[in-house]
């Protein structure tokens, strides 16, 4: 692989960019490999990318029935944030934005990591005191945080609204200077390209249709290129997990849900944080490009189709022209929506089952771009030793059978 | 936006007017005491989350305020049919009822 730097910019340029390397192959299926990793996502491209850089596993095979990066990587708002209430998510969630902090550099691939800041409005004094116990608990984890007035905000954010006179006024918010947004896209190719570049095999348009066992040990994975060996599955298959488990035989506690966002038209740079709102539900931040990039909540029903309900999207819109009165005229550019994998608790499921050599991560619901280096991290890690890594043990599926559960629903500010 | 029958109102409403209660013909264990933890946890957050025909409750909040069950595909969104609390569906995943 060859290395980007200034240099090859200028080189480059003399040939009319006309020939810049493939940032990753397109190879044939080999009989067998070491790792099967079913998703080529983020978050299964950067397993793929840890399995091969830091355990030395090169043996391995990304298969997506699509393209990289094609599902929710591409379908989110990009916020990233660790201010998680408990200990378990708290430290998940921080270990990855660790880890986006030396991203680009890492991956010699320009994610565009941005830490310009995210705030969590709070608009009744439950939200207050919810985001007083909450920022004291990322404090003692280590995570910046801070409860800011609505003069604060309004020094953050100028657009924003802080008038007592409107039906949701602003009390208040916690502050995550370190979060921030990143490239979606850019993401899931650095890490493909880094993995490529290590010897993993990335196969597109290629769909895993069953998962082969004997004795209760994975064998292998029936595609749609025919049969591959391999002892270790691992699923990262976001919003069709409940439909690959179901090929081993297995239930998970996730339903799938349509999630929606929406882009504006580009307007001149306005807003250079990230709000969110878990009250009114609506949480917003600008694009390099200048679009304003706003996300909704989840449908009220399982589904499957990529899209989502228009009330949900009036129903944010509100919010967000309630939160910044200017951008009622704004006009709303493109809406998508993806399936995201929900747990009852609002936290990942990163678990070895009861199928020896099958391995999951999901659930990650609403919330799992931020997550995507810490989770391919800890992933590959459980995988290769075949243990749960430290950050990971409490994020078993046995906690949905033992009681022990991780409730973030809400308290982080997790919009649901 | 989905466009409901409530088999009580025997109407076809919006989608807005009801509520999701998620998978139908969960039926809470007669002695929860006698559970495994095992099968506790199945019963409150096992689901059969299928990407196709599925059987849901619905509740019908601003109108009869009422449970009721769906069939809906949740892949083409398609309600197929809706039927009262304690009927059976007519169409199931393996196709409709004789």
């Amino acid at each position: 692989m060859k290395k980007y730097s200034g240099f090859s910019l200028f080189k480059n340029a003399l040939s009319y960019h006309e020939n810049w390397q493939k940032l990753w192959r397109s190879p044939k299926p080999k009989d067998y490999y070491d790792v099967i990793v079913v998703g080529g996502g983020g978050h299964g491209l950067a397993t793929a990318y840890y399995l091969a850089k830091v355990h030395g596993i090169t043996k391995v095979a990304v298969i997506e029935k699509g393209y990289l990066g094609g599902g929710n990587t591409a379908r989110n708002t990009t916020i990233i944030r660790s201010n998680y209430l408990w200990d378990e998510a708290a430290q998940l969630y921080e270990l990855s934005l660790k880890l986006w902090e030396g991203l680009s550099q890492e991956l010699n691939y320009n994610v565009m990591f941005s830490q310009r800041g995210v705030l969590n409005l709070g608009h009744n004094l439950q939200d207050m005191r919810d985001i007083e116990r909450r920022v004291n608990a990322n404090r003692l984890n280590g995570i910046d945080g801070e409860v800011v007035t609505p003069e604060r905000v309004k020094e953050i954010a100028p657009l924003i609204n802080i008038s007592k006179d409107c039906r949701y006024p602003i009390l208040g918010a916690s502050w995550q200077p370190r979060g921030g947004t990143a490239r979606h896209d850019a993401v899931a190719w650095g890490y493909a390209r880094g993995a490529d570049a290590l010897g993993v095999d990335l196969i597109q348009e290629t769909e895993v249709i069953g998962i082969r066992r004997k004795n209760g040990s994975v064998v292998g994975v029936e595609t749609t290129q025919g049969f591959i060996g391999t002892r270790k599955v691992a699923c990262v298959t976001a919003g069709n997990s409940g439909v690959v488990a179901a090929m081993a035989g297995l239930r998970l506690p996730v339903e799938s849900r349509p999630l929606q966002a929406l882009v504006s038209e580009p307007v001149k740079p306005c807003l250079d944080t990230v709000v969110m709102s878990n009250a009114v539900h609506g949480y917003i931040s600008q694009s390099d490009k200048g679009d304003l990039v706003i996300g909704a909540g989840v449908d009220g029903y399982n589904g499957y189709g990529q899209r989502g309900s228009f009330h949900v999207i009036e129903h944010t819109l509100q919010a967000i022209c309630e939160l910044f009165p200017a951008f009622s005229r704004v006009r709303m550019n493109r809406q998508w929506g993806g399936v995201v994998d929900t747990c009852p608790d609002a936290c990942p499921i990163i678990s070895k089952t009861s199928v020896d050599g099958l391995y999951f991560n999901c659930g990650w619901g609403t919330g799992g771009f931020k997550a995507t280096p810490g989770s391919g991290y800890v992933f590959a890690d459980t995988v290769a030793n075949d243990h749960p890594h430290p950050l990971a043990a409490a994020f078993n599926v046995d906690r949905f059978n033992t009681g022990a559960l991780i409730d973030e629903h809400g308290a982080a500010g997790v919009a649901h | 936006m989905l466009l409901i029958h409530c088999p009580h109102c025997r109407e076809d409403r919006e989608e807005e007017e009801y509520s999701y209660s998620g998978e139908a013909h969960i039926v809470r264990p007669l002695e929860p005491e006698a559970l495994s933890d095992q099968e506790w946890g199945d019963y409150l957050f096992f689901r059969k989350n299928p990407k196709g025909i599925h059987h849901e409750m619905w509740y019908h909040a601003v109108g009869c305020r009422r449970y009721f069950y769906a069939t809906r595909n949740t892949l083409s969104y398609e309600i197929l049919e809706t039927y009262k609390v304690g009927e059976q569906p007519q169409v199931s995943a393996q196709g409709a009822a004789q």
